[in-house]
């Protein structure tokens, strides 16, 4: 026991500033919601067309659009065009698909209009996970969110090992035919009502898997989305950022 | 002493390539008794079909390695309508000719004595849904677990047999996480192939990522700078770390040593922040690319990482030590889940779940890539353990491989002057030619073998994933084996549903 508790003593405490206290530490070459800058871009159209790996670009009106629910982050469209920026706005989350199309530089975080988790759930949700072809990352930085680094059962937010604990279903990958059944069969086990997250480009749109002619049904089309977590895998702030602002916790803290 | 064919194969070095026409073809009788004369020595590390454009007919090819010659050997037969199963005469090949009887239905590999499905791809039958191994009796009874399981974790269906608590045989059915991914990655090179491949397996993207760049840059005639390629090691090695001190944290949670569980949950999380410092992204992402780096390192970064791996490092020591010298972990741990060798041997286990049972394999040592410095592996010579199979072999492994890793990531960021970043473009492939890369990645060897066609174009890409192997290896460790250990040896493998299913 007292070798325990002088580890315990010698570890600290590590539970993380954020979000109470301070934004996240993101790394240096952290690449959040993009920026666009429509003048700046409006000469690179073929090349931007042509560079991204999942036509997350588009165009209409002479306007060009960057879907954060496609993107992958992998910011070849900024390497060669400057219109394009990647910043270090963390806060990606949106409860409607439409807010994740980016066409210039404002943004806020938006706010759920739907107030029903936050008035039932707002501080007690209950999470059930499913991996539906998620490739593995997503589900791991959903999962550090339990360590002490992230702590999120302070909020109240916990993961469960039935969905007949559930308040809401966290789906990560593209839904593959073969998850299709489980996928569906673990919603219907939820008690009603039942809030529904996708996590990562692959759930939100396919991503990566879109084309793929082993997922053939979108997430959106099978089940009501609640809340779209946009990233390749997101960040854990991003998740844990988007998730409480849903339980109408309000947004978290901007990172200057 | 046996005779062997070894001067038969085409000898390749990992990393490289060869032209098609020089791998030596042969009728198949002869090919199947050469190959199964070579497995006392080597390792089957993959055997796929290639089609030939009629009907029925295909290439077989197979890939043995030979740790010995620090190489691979290569043939190839053509065979139409169906050929011999080798997986009656070694169990090695169970999960590949299942995967080519699936691919290609008009391929079948005869007197296969398991051919279930192995992923299930189309829907003529449902998933996880097929002819288990069943036991009968009044005490018998079964346990089926998952597709979706009790934790954030990937889906798979398990089948155990068991009369009381004891588990007499575990039936493990996979294939839901399959994408179709080696199936998109054909006709390329595209944009989104190197993407596609990263995401085989999310928990080893720096290891795909650098078998993808060691293919391109063979196919393409370019070399990686030296530094840059250092610094792929670098990546490489925090990956391995990020994912060992994970699984060791997850082994204590799973007998509730619970201070060990979460200084390691946050420990793991300051390497993938590590990680992060060099690409953006916690898993390595758009990191490596065919080149080299995409982007740089240099000396101050490498100073500013230096005291933070010292500083983490020494957390991570203490929070192991306390689970290592509790008795009440150790307990659980000892001579639970053994594989023996000969099953580790049979089976063509990789990584380091081999090595726990005692089997001398490691990439970064057998099969080096020419002029490519890597972390050195545990066993240089002895094992500083007496590896025996167990849960515990497997934890401490983990444990010596952590010390070496961080030897390598210590004397990376005091060497370090600096590796350039580097811009991925598209330059033709080699017409007609087979490249191979194999790397050691955190759970064992990853190989990737590429094939192109006459106009240059990827015609096959072919992921064998290290859990390809593996997961026989978790089923037979559960073999008279507490139903209730299955938790602590699962996690001791921590296999990848994704990179399997592909």
């Amino acid at each position: 026991m007292w070798k325990a508790l002088k580890a315990r003593l010698y570890q600290g405490y590590r539970t993380g500033n954020f979000p109470v206290k301070a934004p996240p530490a993101l790394p240096e070459r952290f690449a959040g919601r993009a920026e666009v800058d429509q003048e700046k871009c409006a000469e690179y159209k073929e090349v931007l067309a042509e560079v991204c790996p999942v036509k997350a670009i588009s165009f209409s009106d002479g306007k060009i659009s960057l879907d954060m629910g496609k993107c992958i982050f992998c910011r070849k469209c900024a390497e060669k065009c400057e219109g394009i920026r990647f910043g270090k706005e963390y806060r990606l989350a949106a409860m409607k698909r439409e807010d994740l199309i980016v066409n210039n530089s404002y943004y806020t975080p938006p706010l759920p209009q739907d107030k029903s988790l936050a008035k039932l759930c707002g501080r007690s949700l209950k999470i059930r996970q499913v991996s539906a072809g998620g490739c593995a990352a997503c589900e791991l930085d959903f999962n550090v969110l339990n360590t002490l680094a992230w702590d999120m059962g302070r909020f109240g937010i916990q993961v469960v090992a039935s969905p007949r604990h559930a308040d809401c279903i966290l789906v990560t990958g593209p839904v593959t035919k073969n998850m299709l059944l489980a996928l569906k069969k673990t919603y219907e086990a939820a008690p009603r009502p039942v809030w529904v997250i996708a996590c990562g480009a692959c759930a939100v749109s396919g991503g990566l898997y879109e084309k793929s002619s082993q997922c053939e049904e979108k997430l959106e089309d099978i089940l009501k989305v609640d809340l779209y977590i946009p990233g390749c895998p997101p960040h854990p702030s991003t998740i844990l950022e988007g998730i409480m602002r849903l339980m109408g916790k309000g947004a978290g803290p901007e990172n200057k | 002493m046996t005779m062997t064919y070894s001067q038969d194969f085409l000898f390749m070095e990992n990393g490289t390539s060869v032209p098609l026409q020089n791998i030596p073809e042969m009728e198949f009788s002869l090919f199947r008794d050469k190959i199964l004369s070579m497995m006392d020595i080597c390792r089957t590390e993959a055997f796929f079909a290639l089609p030939d454009g009629e009907k029925g007919r295909y290439d077989l090819f197979i890939i043995l390695a030979d740790a010995a010659k620090k190489g691979f050997l290569l043939a190839k037969s053509k065979v139409k309508d169906s050929f011999l199963s080798l997986t009656s005469s070694h169990a090695s090949f169970n999960r590949f000719e299942r995967e080519i009887m699936e691919k290609y239905p008009d391929l079948k590999a005869e007197a296969h004595p398991n051919a279930k499905p192995l992923r299930f791809p189309g829907k003529e039958q449902e998933t996880g849904v097929m002819d288990y191994f069943t036991m009968q009796g009044d005490a018998v009874h079964e346990v089926a677990v998952g597709p979706v399981h009790a934790g954030v974790i990937e889906p798979g269906h398990f089948r155990f047999q068991c009369m009381g608590e004891k588990v007499y045989s575990l039936e493990i059915s996979l294939g839901y996480q399959h994408r179709d991914l080696e199936n998109m990655l054909v006709n390329g090179p595209a944009g989104a192939m190197r993407h596609l491949v990263e995401t085989a397996a999310g928990d080893s993207s720096i290891a795909a990522s650098i078998n993808y760049s060691r293919i391109m840059e063979s196919l393409c005639d370019i070399k990686a700078d030296e530094e840059a390629e250092k610094t792929r090691q670098f990546a490489l090695e925090l990956e391995r770390i990020a994912n060992h001190i994970g699984d060791l944290g997850a082994l204590a949670g799973d007998v509730a040593f619970l201070p060990t569980a979460s200084f390691c949950g946050r420990i793991r999380g300051e390497y993938l922040n590590m990680t992060a410092e060099l690409c953006g992204n916690r898993f390595g992402r758009n990191f490596v690319v065919p080149g080299g780096i995409r982007y740089g390192v240099d000396k101050e970064m490498a100073q500013k990482l230096l005291p933070k791996v010292k500083k983490v490092s020494r957390e991570l020591w203490k929070a192991l030590a306390l689970m290592f010298n509790a008795p009440t972990c150790l307990d659980r741990f000892e001579n639970t889940g053994r594989v023996s060798l000969e099953t580790a041997k049979a089976l063509g286990l990789t990584g380091m779940a081999a090595r726990a049972c005692g089997i001398k394999c490691d990439a970064r040592k057998d099969f080096p890539v020419k002029e490519v410095v890597s972390a050195q592996c545990v066993y240089e010579e002895e094992f500083p353990f007496q590896p025996n199979g167990d849960v515990l072999s497997r934890a401490l492994l983990r444990f010596y491989e952590l010390k070496k890793s961080h030897e390598y990531l210590f004397r990376y960021l005091q060497e370090l002057q600096n590796a350039p970043p580097c811009r991925e473009e598209s330059l033709p492939l080699k017409k007609e030619t087979l490249a191979l890369s194999v790397t050691e990645s955190w759970r064992g060897e990853l190989c990737h073998v590429a094939i192109t066609d006459e106009a240059g174009r990827i015609q096959l890409y072919k992921i064998v994933d290290p859990s390809f192997h593996n997961w026989e290896g978790l089923a037979m460790a559960l073999r008279d084996e507490e139903i209730s250990h299955f938790p602590i040896c699962n996690k001791s493998f921590n296999l990848s549903y994704c990179g399997h299913d592909l």
